[in-house]
């Protein structure tokens, strides 16, 4: 049986992309996958009876080794924001590529922590800051340092010690140029370093509870139980930067999808289903409940997509258990026929997740498929002509070219970078100053501009005489060759319209990168928890692959 | 040290506060890259050239024929790069292209290079004194090493190479005759046991 892959048209709605969930292919599962069997170390702590200082964490194999170097400061209550503005924080990290001497440390210990306005080198690849949830952080100090274990109720309910507030990589600020270090297979996969530095900032945020209590009562203290340990991840707030990224990176977006997307055809064309693979499907599916009842958020918006996707997950669990028969050929092909037919977005993209469980065959290989080289297509084949550019522009943006831009509510926002943090933003065209500088983000509308423009210019003109004379719409001519050979590395949808939610660009992005419980703080940004639940260094070697849902 | 990355993105980003449109802009950025990968002063003169461009009033060249030449001021290098890069594959039959007066003609280098990677062949570009051969866009051999600006080329001359060997057939036949040093002789044996043996293609 040969099942189609999903439409990119259905696929790429934002609607749909704001419903994608952590799955296997992950990318700080399979970070977790890669370096299993890397050597985890403590190379330095030195902190003092607060907790501020210096500390250095490493995973090493063979003659390979990546250091996390930690700097811990003091931060005032009023200085502490999670915002891109914030100028100090209460930790800041860097990933050092090898084993940093002493006067790394020190070049670095002026730099990392003025984090946008420090400088880094090509030994540095990825940088990131951090805050802390000071009430939860408090209160395992104070408990620690009684001899207790802290409420288990607050743990649970934030779900983190510390969160970052942007992790920032690929020659940011100085940092190694990805060019520099794409040939080494340990890091086939995307953000697999930014992943590395997330992991490893958890282990120092135990390691730093651990030691404050331990001096504020050295008789007394215990250490906080490694299954609360594991418990918790790290927060991250994260806002509109992340929104750009994804359209600015087609091909790498379409690899990231197309992985997905060829996963779950391969899985509706299995035709028997093992005992073992439903066994585990149904356990995962079951045992994830729990991610979904824990999930905290004040956001109305996403308080009814829980709702609506806890009932369809409990109604789907039950219509497994009662009437479903995993016997019958294709089984994963009628089921994703079904839910298509009877459940909400959010609950479709969350069992597609959970179709993946068992099939460590199928997403493997494509883990290293995720990757991409955006340059390899960055020139525009200007021997082709204005006809074939219009047939793909019909065929592959087809909702697209029936938006009307001229009325204000699908034109009512701009992208735009702000001055002071250099930080993308989106603002009402019509009430705000600036939109003559906005960001070429607005791929739907110039998509149908370009559509019109061809529409009136001979068929058999070729795209160098075309762009010759209209050179205003290059961005989107080079855009459309891409789709033609990448289906899924275009938003299907109007970036700028009235009703864009931009935090379902945010979502589709953390959703790859693993991230569970997204609690929308406002239409622009949210926060997430990174690695909850996930083996500690030391437990590496051996793990559970679905530790997501222990 | 600014990392490729900043130097792609500040570039691009000047580019389009310089009034070139998003899409240019983003060849310019990678142009730009390009130019430091291959240690020439593309910030440099990229810097200089915003600066001045206002007061160049410069000329921009829609398509390009064999000889062209600016009628009152001189060519906008990034215009006349951007559409030699698109025109290419028409170019390419041209041979030779000559440009009199183009502004700022280390701004227009990197489109010729990426040009000899589309069409696969070399070019040899030539400004004023200074002599370029573009590998491809994977090298850029030039007796041209100083980190300056260079305002303007009175000449520009582009040549494009045919793939030729740059050796003589006697040369390569006396060096494959010493690699076929690593070849085994074949006796009956060898033979029998080869693949295919035994059977005929004649079906």
């Amino acid at each position: 049986m040969n099942i189609s892959l999903r439409d990119p048209n259905v696929v790429m709605k934002l609607s749909r992309l704001g419903s994608f969930h952590q799955s296997k292919l992950s990318f700080l599962r399979s970070f977790l996958k890669e370096f299993k069997d890397w050597d985890y170390k403590r190379d330095l702590f030195e902190l003092n009876e607060h907790g501020y200082g210096t500390a250095v964490y490493s995973f090493k194999k063979k003659n390979r080794v990546y250091s996390l170097i930690c700097f811990a400061n003091e931060l005032d209550e009023n200085e502490r924001s999670d915002r891109v503005i914030a100028t100090k924080w209460d930790a800041a990290f860097t990933l050092f590529d090898g084993v940093p001497l002493k006067q790394d440390i020190e070049r670095l210990k002026n730099e990392v922590p003025k984090q946008e306005f420090g400088r880094l080198s090509y030994k540095e690849l990825t940088l990131s800051r951090a805050n802390k949830s000071v009430r939860v952080f408090n209160h395992v100090v104070e408990c620690l340092s009684e001899g207790k274990q802290p409420d288990n109720d607050l743990i649970t309910s934030v779900g983190y010690l510390y969160r970052t507030t942007a992790v920032y990589g690929s020659g940011k600020f100085g940092l190694a140029d990805r060019f520099r270090i794409k040939d080494r297979e340990e890091i086939y996969g995307p953000f697999r370093l930014e992943m590395m530095l997330v992991y490893l900032v958890r282990q120092f945020t135990f390691n730093q509870v651990n030691h404050v209590a331990k001096s504020k009562n050295p008789k007394k203290a215990v250490s906080l139980d490694i299954n609360i340990c594991k418990s918790l991840g790290i927060g991250n707030s994260t806002g509109l930067g992340m929104a750009p990224f994804i359209v600015n990176h087609p091909t790498l977006l379409n690899n990231w999808i197309s992985a997905r997307e060829i996963s779950l055809k391969k899985i509706r064309e299995i035709k028997t289903i093992s005992e073992k693979d439903k066994n585990l499907f149904l356990e995962c599916l079951k045992k994830s409940i729990k991610n979904i009842t824990s999930w905290n958020t004040e956001s109305q918006y996403q308080i009814n997509k829980i709702k609506s996707l806890l009932k369809d997950l409990n109604e789907f669990i039950v219509y497994l258990d009662d009437d479903f028969n995993f016997e019958q050929d294709y089984a994963f092909n009628e089921l994703y026929l079904y839910l298509e037919k009877e459940y909400c977005e959010e609950c479709i993209e969350y069992v597609v997740s959970m179709m993946m469980e068992p099939y460590d065959d199928i997403t493997s290989p494509l883990i290293k498929e995720m990757s991409s080289e955006e340059e390899k297509y960055f020139n525009i084949p200007t021997e082709r002509t204005v006809e074939e550019l219009k047939l793909i522009l019909e065929k592959k943006y087809p909702d697209i070219l029936t938006i009307d831009f001229s009325k204000d509510e699908n034109n009512l926002n701009f992208w735009f970078i702000s001055k002071n943090k250099e930080e993308p933003r989106l603002a009402n065209r019509f009430d705000e100053v600036g939109a003559e500088l906005e960001q070429p983000l607005a791929i739907a509308r110039d998509i149908k501009k370009l559509y019109e423009l061809l529409s009136v210019t001979k068929n058999s003109w070729t795209i160098a005489k075309f762009l010759s004379t209209n050179n205003e719409l290059r961005h989107v001519v080079r855009r459309a060759f891409i789709v033609e050979k990448f289906p899924y590395s275009e938003i299907q949808d109007n970036t700028i319209g009235q009703k864009i939610m931009p935090i379902d660009m945010l979502r589709l992005k953390l959703s790859f990168f693993g991230a569970l419980k997204f609690d929308p703080r406002s239409d622009k940004w949210l926060r997430i928890c990174m690695f909850q639940g996930a083996p500690l260094p030391e437990q590496l070697k051996n793990y559970d692959e679905h530790w997501v849902y222990n | 040290m600014r990392s490729l990355s900043e130097i792609d993105t500040v570039s691009k980003r000047s580019s389009r506060a310089a009034g070139y449109s998003w899409g240019i802009a983003e060849e310019i950025g990678k142009n730009i890259r390009l130019l430091e990968i291959f240690s020439l002063p593309g910030i440099k003169n990229l810097n200089s050239f915003f600066k001045k461009k206002k007061e160049l009033r410069l000329e921009n060249i829609s398509i390009i024929k064999q000889d062209n030449e600016a009628n009152k001021n001189e060519y906008c290098p990034i215009i006349a790069g951007v559409n030699f890069l698109d025109q290419i594959k028409t170019l390419e039959t041209l041979k030779e292209i000559t440009f009199k007066k183009v502004s700022y003609p280390l701004l227009f280098l990197p489109f010729v290079s990426r040009a000899a990677e589309v069409i696969g062949k070399r070019i040899f570009l030539k400004m004023d004194d200074r002599e370029f051969l573009l590998n491809f866009n994977n090298n850029i051999y030039s007796n041209y090493t100083k980190n300056e600006i260079i305002v303007s080329a009175e000449n520009i001359y582009l040549k494009v190479l045919e793939n030729r060997d740059s050796f003589e057939e006697k040369e390569w036949n006396e060096l494959y005759k010493l690699s076929e040093e690593t070849f085994v002789e074949e006796n009956e044996s060898l033979k029998q046991g080869g693949a295919g043996a035994g059977l005929t293609d004649n079906d």
